[in-house]
C-alpha cells in the first residue's frame, strides 16, 4: 500500500512499492519562497542514504535535496524544471522530482510519518 | 539583541518575514514574496524602510575641502541640493563605504552611509576631522524610500509635496500639511524614479502608513530590494566593493574627480586610472540553466579560474539569471563566452552590460521652463 514519508530535512517520499517518490514538503518551499530553478538527478545514478541528489533553487537562496534511503534514480521529473508550480502539488501528482528504486527497504521505518512530521514541524517554528 | 528602526512595529503588523542584517531586525518580504514585490516596484511603486541606514550631517567652514580629502570626487563646484554618489577611502585607496553626499547649503552637508559600515564610517570622520567642522549623526531620522513610476504621482496624492521639478540626484526640503520639515532626495537603488524621505522617527510611522494606504503602494523587504539593485548592476557594500578594492576596479571610476588630487588612497588611484587593474568588475549573464551566486568561480574554456562572482541571482524581470564578478582585466570582454562553476558543474555564461535592463532614473537635467 502506497504512503508518504518525510525526512527532518523536510524531503517528502512517497512509497510506491519499491520506488520512492521524493519531492519537497510544504514547509520547505514557503521558506523557500518564490522557487527558480530545479537541478535534477541523472537517471541511473546510486545514492546513499542522506546524499545529495537534486538541488531546488529559489530567489533567496539554494536549497540541497537529500535521498531518503539507499538506492537508484530511476526516473527525473522534467516536467517541473518549466512548471516549478507543480512541486506544490502532491508527490503523486506531478509534485515529485525524482524516483529512487529502494535497496534496503527497512530505511523507510527510520522516516516520519504525516503525524510524526506535523509535529516536527510545529516544534519548529 | 537586535536594533530595531522607528517602522519595525508596522512591518510585524504587515506579517513581514523579518532577519537580521547588519545588526537590525529588518523585513527581508512581506506576504506575495519576493518576485511579486520585485515587480510591483517595476510596474508600480514600492517602500522601503531603509532606516537602518546612517544618516550624518557635516558643517562648518571648509566642509567641502574635507570631503575631497575622504573621498575621490569634487564638492566645492556643488551646488545647494545636489547630491552626488561616492566612496570613502582609505589610506590605500580601499573603500571604507559607498554613500550619498548632498549638499545642504554652503557649509552643511548631509550623507546617508550603509547600515553595516556605520559604526567604522563614523568612527573613521570622527578621526580625521578638523576641530573647526561640526559631525552630527542623526540618530532620530528614519529614511523612507518610495520607488516606481507612482512615486511622484503619490508623493503628490498623498502629501500634496511638488517634485515635478526636483532632477535626479537633488534634494529638497518639503513641508507636508501637519509634518515636521522633511528632507526628499530623487534618488534610489532600484533603477526606477523615486525618492528618499528623511523624516523624524516621531512622524515615521505616520507617513508611511499614509503613504502604504494609497492604491499603487505596496511595502517591500530587502529581499527585493537587493534583486532591484542586481538588475541595475548597482555595488553593494561587502560583496562588489571593500576595504581592498579600489573604486577604480569596481568600476566607479565616474565618481573619481580629475580636479581633485588630495584625497587618501590618490596615488593609487591615480596609477590604476595610468595603467589599469588586475582585475575589472563585469556583468555576467547566464546562457545554461541554473543560478549562480556570489563566491562562485569563474572559469574559461581551458577550466582555468578567471575571477569569481560577487553578487548573483534571479532576475525576475528577465527571467534569467545573473550576476555581477571580478574578472581578470585581459581574460574576457562583452559578450565572450565564459563558465561559472555551480558545485562543481560548469554553466555556460556571457560577459553582459550593465545596467542589465535600462534605469528609468529621471535625467540629471531640469525640464525647460
Amino acid at each position: 500500500m502506497a504512503e508518504f514519508k518525510f525526512t527532518q530535512d523536510h524531503e517528502a517520499i512517497y512509497v510506491d512499492g519499491d520506488i520512492a517518490w521524493v519531492g519537497i514538503t510544504k514547509y520547505a518551499q514557503d521558506a523557500l519562497g518564490d522557487l527558480v530553478f530545479v537541478e535534477l538527478p541523472e537517471i541511473g545514478k546510486a545514492l546513499s542514504k542522506g546524499d545529495e541528489f537534486a538541488v531546488v533553487e529559489s530567489v533567496k537562496t539554494a536549497a540541497e535535496v537529500y535521498s531518503p534511503v539507499d538506492g537508484e534514480v530511476t526516473e527525473a521529473n522534467q516536467a517541473i524544471e518549466s512548471d516549478l508550480d507543480s512541486l506544490a502539488k502532491p508527490l503523486n501528482e506531478g509534485g515529485w522530482i525524482a524516483k529512487i528504486k529502494i535497496s534496503d527497504p527497512s530505511q523507510l521505518d527510520d522516516l516520519m510519518d504525516q503525524d510524526k512530521y506535523d509535529e516536527y514541524v510545529a516544534g519548529l517554528d | 539583541m537586535l536594533r530595531k528602526t522607528a517602522l519595525h512595529q508596522s512591518h510585524i503588523d504587515l506579517g513581514a518575514k523579518m532577519g537580521e542584517f547588519a545588526g537590525y531586525d529588518m523585513p527581508l518580504y512581506y506576504g506575495e514574496g519576493v518576485i511579486k514585490e520585485h515587480e510591483w516596484v517595476r510596474s508600480h511603486c514600492g517602500l522601503f524602510d531603509v532606516s537602518h541606514m546612517g544618516q550624518i550631517t557635516i558643517e562648518g567652514e571648509g566642509v567641502a575641502q574635507f570631503l575631497e580629502k575622504l573621498t575621490p570626487s569634487a564638492f566645492q563646484p556643488k551646488a545647494h541640493g545636489r547630491a552626488q554618489y561616492t566612496v570613502l577611502l582609505n589610506e590605500e585607496g580601499g573603500i571604507i563605504d559607498d554613500l550619498i553626499i548632498t549638499r545642504i547649503d554652503d557649509n552643511k552637508f548631509f550623507a546617508v552611509i550603509n547600515a553595516g559600515c556605520k559604526d567604522k564610517d563614523i568612527e573613521w570622520i570622527k578621526s580625521q576631522l578638523p576641530s573647526t567642522l561640526k559631525f552630527k549623526y542623526l540618530e532620530d531620522n528614519a529614511l523612507i524610500a518610495i520607488q516606481g513610476n507612482w512615486a511622484e504621482r503619490i508623493l503628490h496624492e498623498v502629501l500634496e509635496i511638488e517634485t515635478d521639478d526636483l532632477p535626479y540626484m537633488h534634494m529638497m526640503q518639503a513641508q507636508a500639511p501637519n509634518f515636521d520639515t522633511m528632507y526628499i532626495s530623487r534618488v534610489g537603488y532600484t533603477g526606477e524614479d523615486g525618492f528618499e524621505i528623511s523624516v523624524p522617527n516621531a512622524c515615521a510611522e505616520e507617513i508611511w502608513s499614509k503613504l502604504l494606504d494609497h492604491s499603487e503602494a505596496k511595502p517591500i523587504g530587502l529581499a527585493a530590494r537587493d534583486s532591484l539593485r542586481l538588475e541595475m548592476g548597482y555595488a553593494l557594500y561587502g560583496h562588489e566593493i571593500n576595504a581592498e578594492t579600489s573604486p577604480v576596479e569596481a568600476g566607479l571610476s565616474w565618481v573619481i574627480s580629475k580636479k581633485t588630487e588630495g584625497y587618501f588612497g590618490y596615488d593609487r588611484i591615480a596609477k590604476e586610472r595610468e595603467n589599469g587593474t588586475e582585475n575589472k568588475l563585469v556583468a555576467v549573464k547566464l546562457i545554461d540553466k541554473g543560478v549562480a551566486r556570489d563566491g562562485a568561480e569563474l572559469r574559461n574554456e581551458a577550466d582555468e579560474k578567471i575571477g569569481w562572482l560577487t553578487s548573483g541571482g534571479f532576475s525576475p524581470t528577465l527571467k534569467e539569471s545573473i550576476g555581477i564578478a571580478y574578472i581578470k582585466s585581459d581574460a574576457a570582454n562583452l559578450g565572450d563566452k565564459i563558465f561559472v562553476n555551480v558545485r562543481g558543474r560548469n554553466i555556460a555564461a556571457e560577459i553582459a552590460k550593465t545596467p542589465f535592463l535600462p534605469a528609468k532614473t529621471k535625467s540629471m537635467k531640469k525640464k525647460a521652463a
